[in-house]
């Protein structure tokens, strides 16, 4: 199986050869339309989310978010995110383990439901639970009589956003254990270690950054997610409203300054993400790097 | 690595503890809670009636209420509380949805319509049009919209309400202006003059469907694409939302025009017997409901531009804002909502048959 990752970083360390640059009025011409392609599609909305934000001033941006339903929003953004990231690791480093270590009858049917989740329209991962928790569904009935609430209330959103985020962690895992092979844990073995020690002293400080990388993105979409989250949530203010909800909510309510200043904590969440993100590309990008090296001296 | 990895994990830990401990803050005695599931344009009003019947309600047991909403299109909201969305009280948009939960849920009787005062509609509305400053397209009744030069904005039938009023007062319209008198509807003599007048009204109403460029899921939606997006020569709807589309968004951008006839819209309350037993809020929400006949809540409806049922309690300078015209009602022409759904909305119905996605 081809690691998505992998496949870029040694392209980007290749790319630099003198001998395969393009002549300069090509090159100014890609740059160009890149350049454009960027600002249509991304400066200039970010700008306007930011000048729509900012548009009554100040001061009505900071109110808008210090309001209940805001604060009430942004906590359960906050859950959300604090419940699925945690588990989403343990699952992630579970199946990377597993696909990228061992050898198991349906490893490649496993590989591929990971997947699932991305292919499916997060509309319908919303719709399932609400026919297997609805009170018209499988379970409704009986959740009711014992007075468990899942969906329209916080267990549905976490649940859907658990559902939307789980294969982010095991996709960027699964390539960088398999590059890294199972020689260290063999090692680990034949001195001793039990299964746990070489989990917790060996494959997870190797794959600690694509590990956190995976996190990041998992807590970008975790917070992010929309579709699935607005079926589940019934929408009800101040207690299943998440971020993106609320700004939807404010956006109907005509109250444009308050849905984009909503808006713009969440962009500017993307913007840390990214921050974080391409620090950890860096890193694993040494981590790759360090794998093949090691794997040069096997082969010397 | 291995160090740093340990205090990495330990510190997500205590994170996350420190969260749920916040989260888990002790909630006082005196408090209750009550969910009201509600239709897209009551947003406003709401707000307003949530906060007064609030006081009151502390004022008079020391108890303090904290009146939580949900808005969305009609249909929608009816199908999250058919769904488990534990209403303790729904205030939606037309009968028929409530009579959907009653139906499907058995969460309160059948008859929960007759439990309230005038059909539990607390307020009425009606349908017309707004239009954009000085009325470039000279739009003056339900006839102009036909023209093939006029394109119409109106949310989607099948999943809002106020959609379902407009598409019936067109219809009623039409009706009228061919029979002349709606009493012969029930005549069985005048059978052949309101068949050929029931398929003229068909005719009148696709020709407006066939004008309208976008169908919104609900009212809000379809004020967005008419008055944010600039889509549309006219926008059918609810008299409260044109108002309030006026008022929020410029007086000096759009205006109203209320047609020759159009129908007395009923949005209707109800509690969620089964939900608010469960939550043991049946006093409170009963109250709540009530509150909205009391000169207060009356009040706040007019001001909010709903027509009041007792106008007396409401500023006059409110009521003088609601023109004049004829309504006919749901009942008067379609023969109730279960009727009117079934013949025009379910599927197969008639909306369906007329309805095909424009160009």
């Amino acid at each position: 199986m081809s690691a998505a990752t992998g496949i870029n970083l040694s392209a980007r360390r290749t790319s630099t050869s003198p001998a395969i640059t393009e002549p300069w009025p090509v090159r100014l011409l890609l740059i160009g339309i890149a350049l454009a392609f960027l600002t249509l599609f991304l400066f200039i909305p970010l700008a306007t989310v930011f000048h729509q934000a900012l548009a009554k001033g100040l001061a009505t941006y900071l109110a808008s978010l210090r309001e209940p339903d805001a604060l009430a929003a942004v906590r359960l953004t906050l859950v959300a995110a604090a419940i699925s990231v945690p588990l989403n690791v343990v699952f992630g480093v579970s199946a990377a383990w597993a696909i990228a270590k061992f050898e198991f009858p349906g490893k490649n049917l496993l590989t591929t439901m990971i997947d699932l989740p991305f292919a499916v329209s997060p509309v319908v991962a919303g719709l399932i639970f609400v026919l297997l928790f609805g009170l018209q569904g499988v379970l409704g009935p009986w959740l009711r009589e014992h007075d468990i609430k899942i969906i329209f209330a916080v267990p549905g959103i976490v649940l859907a956003t658990v559902f939307v985020t789980f294969p982010f962690v095991a996709r960027e895992l699964i390539p960088l254990m398999q590059e890294q092979g199972t020689d260290e844990e063999e090692a680990a073995v034949s001195l001793g270690a039990n299964g746990l020690q070489t989990l917790w002293r060996v494959t997870l400080p190797n794959v600690k950054w694509g590990l956190m990388y995976g996190v990041i993105l998992c807590n970008a979409r975790a917070m992010g997610e929309f579709g699935a989250v607005s079926v589940v949530s019934g929408h009800i203010r101040g207690e299943t409203n998440t971020l993106p909800l609320h700004v939807e909510i404010l956006y109907n309510e005509y109250n444009f300054a308050a849905a984009f200043a909503a808006a713009s904590v969440l962009t500017l969440l993307a913007l840390l993400t990214l921050v974080i993100k391409s620090f950890l590309e860096w890193r694993i990008q040494r981590q790759f790097a360090e794998a093949a090296r090691m794997l040069q001296g096997d082969a010397a | 690595m291995n160090l740093s990895l340990t205090s990495f994990a330990r510190r997500v830990t205590l994170l996350v503890l420190a969260l749920a401990l916040g989260l888990s803050a002790p909630a006082a005695a005196q408090r209750a809670t009550l969910l009201n599931v509600s239709y897209d344009p009551t947003r406003e009003f709401y707000r307003d009636f949530n906060a007064a019947f609030s006081a009151v309600w502390k004022e008079k047991t020391g108890v303090t209420v904290d009146i939580k909403q949900s808005h969305g299109g009609a249909a929608k909201q009816a199908r999250s509380v058919i769904d488990g969305l534990e209403a303790d009280v729904v205030t939606l948009a037309l009968a028929y949805d409530i009579d959907e939960i009653a139906a499907r849920t058995k969460l309160m009787p059948a008859d929960w319509q007759s439990r309230l005062p005038h059909n539990s509609s607390p307020y009425t509305s009606t349908i017309v049009f707004l239009v954009r400053k000085g009325n470039p397209k000279a739009i003056r009744d339900w006839d102009d919209l036909v023209r093939p030069d006029v394109q119409i904005i109106t949310p989607n039938p099948k999943t809002s309400g106020g959609a379902r009023w407009n598409y019936l007062a067109a219809w009623a319209y039409s009706l009228k202006k061919d029979l002349g008198d709606l009493s012969k509807l029930n005549d069985p003599a005048a059978k052949a003059e309101v068949d050929a007048a029931q398929a003229r009204a068909r005719d009148f109403v696709t020709r407006i469907f066939r004008n309208v460029p976008v169908l919104d899921s609900g009212a809000r939606g379809s004020t967005t694409t008419f008055v944010q997006r600039g889509i549309g020569d006219v926008f059918i709807s609810w008299e409260n939302e044109a108002f309030l589309a006026i008022e929020e968004l410029g007086p000096d951008k759009f205006e109203l025009v209320v047609p020759s006839l159009s129908i007395l819209a009923e949005p209707p309350v109800t509690l969620i017997d089964g939900n608010a037993r469960k939550h043991g809020t049946v006093e409170i929400a009963q109250a709540y409901l009530e509150y909205l006949y009391s000169p207060t809540g009356q009040r706040l409806a007019a001001k909010h531009f709903y027509r009041p049922v007792s106008p007396e309690h409401a500023d006059p300078e409110d009521i003088e804002r609601f023109v004049k015209t004829e309504l006919v009602t749901i009942e008067q022409v379609f023969g109730g909502w279960q009727k009117a759904q079934a013949d025009h909305f379910n599927d197969g119905g008639l909306f369906d048959q007329i309805y095909v996605p424009s160009r």
